[in-house]
């Protein structure tokens, strides 16, 4: 006769009844949540872009704070990530895809062109985004620096943070 | 200078005679009306087969305000040669090369944008770098420095 085979035990313990519920405010809990889930729409024009990939990619890497997936329909991004010079030719183009976002939105001026039409005072260039469309954070240098990047997105995700979240808008 | 430049200065001579050498360039200043049998000589007889350019300068208070000026290259002898012309500024037409160069269909809108220079027989003249609606020509020294036209109304106050 062969001995049985030893099994383990599975031993259903009782549910621990401690931590089952945390109390915190409705906007800190929405603020935390999107601050970390930002899909950047990258509207890249110029020189910029160069720094906009290195930030975007391995050794600076946006996605540690949860900003890394670029979405290209306007309608699936929380964050637009202006990036480089915008003509006036350009400024519709700009102003109908601000519009197609879906709230909640936020802008992000990246580099000294589209902060403030850098050193372009012409004909053909815009004198800053904030002329048409509302920004939430400004990122100097021409082109900023990788850190620079990312101490306005963590900036933005402060200002996310704090900010009040309506579940239910005016509209709905 | 090189063969074909002397050669083309020769041949030339009576077109342009103030023809000269800059930077190794060949430049050949020449009469607007002469323009299109000088440019298609360079193309057929002497194998200046890409047309690099068409600008112009812009001379305010000279009795022929405009300088339109032509870049042609070799690909055989690795040679360029400059074309230039004068018009004035009532009336600043010259003859398209679109019938020599296709690609002057696009170079010459440029140019019509930036300085209006009319090329006769370039059926498409519409904005290529700027947009519908711009008044004026922006490269001419009497545009503006800081004239803009934007196409979006501006916010008010600022962000
Ligand atoms: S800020 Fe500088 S680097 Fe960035 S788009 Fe303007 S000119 Fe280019």
């Amino acid at each position: 006769m062969t001995a049985p085979a030893k099994t383990i035990p599975i031993v259903r313990a009782e549910p621990s009844r401690a931590f089952e519920f945390i109390s915190t405010k409705k906007d800190e809990l929405i603020g935390w949540a999107r601050k970390f889930s930002l899909f950047p729409y990258p509207f890249v024009t110029a020189c910029c872009a160069m720094e906009f990939m290195a930030v975007s990619s391995t050794p600076y890497d946006t996605d540690r704070f949860g900003a890394a997936l670029p979405r290209f329909s306007p309608r699936q991004s929380d964050l637009l990530m202006v990036v480089g010079t915008i003509t006036h030719k350009q400024a519709p183009v700009l102003l109908k895809v601000y519009e197609q976002m879906c709230e909640p939105k936020w802008v992000m001026a990246f580099g000294a062109c589209a902060t403030s039409g850098g050193f372009y005072q012409n004909y053909a260039a815009l004198d800053g985004i904030d002329k048409i469309i509302p920004v939430d954070v400004y990122i100097p240098g021409c082109p900023p620096r990788p850190e620079t990047v990312i101490d306005g997105i963590m900036q933005l995700q402060e200002r996310i943070a704090r900010q009040q979240h309506p579940i239910l808008t005016k509209e709905f | 200078m090189s063969d074909v430049l002397a050669r083309v200065q020769a041949e030339m001579a009576a077109a342009a005679p103030d023809a000269a050498l800059s930077h190794g360039v060949l430049v050949l200043p020449v009469a607007p009306a002469q323009l299109l049998e000088v440019v298609k000589r360079l193309k057929t007889g002497f194998g200046f087969d890409l047309f690099l350019d068409v600008t112009a300068v812009d001379w305010p208070g000279a009795p022929l305000r405009f300088e339109v000026v032509y870049h042609f290259y070799s690909t055989r002898d690795f040679v360029r040669v400059r074309v230039k012309t004068r018009v004035a500024e009532q009336d600043p037409t010259v003859d398209s090369l679109v019938p020599l160069y296709n690609s002057a269909r696009f170079m010459e809108r440029e140019c019509h944008d930036m300085y209006g220079i009319v090329f006769r027989g370039n059926a498409d003249l519409r904005p290529i770098l700027l947009y519908e609606g711009f008044v004026g020509h922006p490269l001419r020294k009497d545009y503006p420095k800081r004239k803009e036209q934007p196409l979006v109304p501006y916010r008010e106050g600022g962000s």
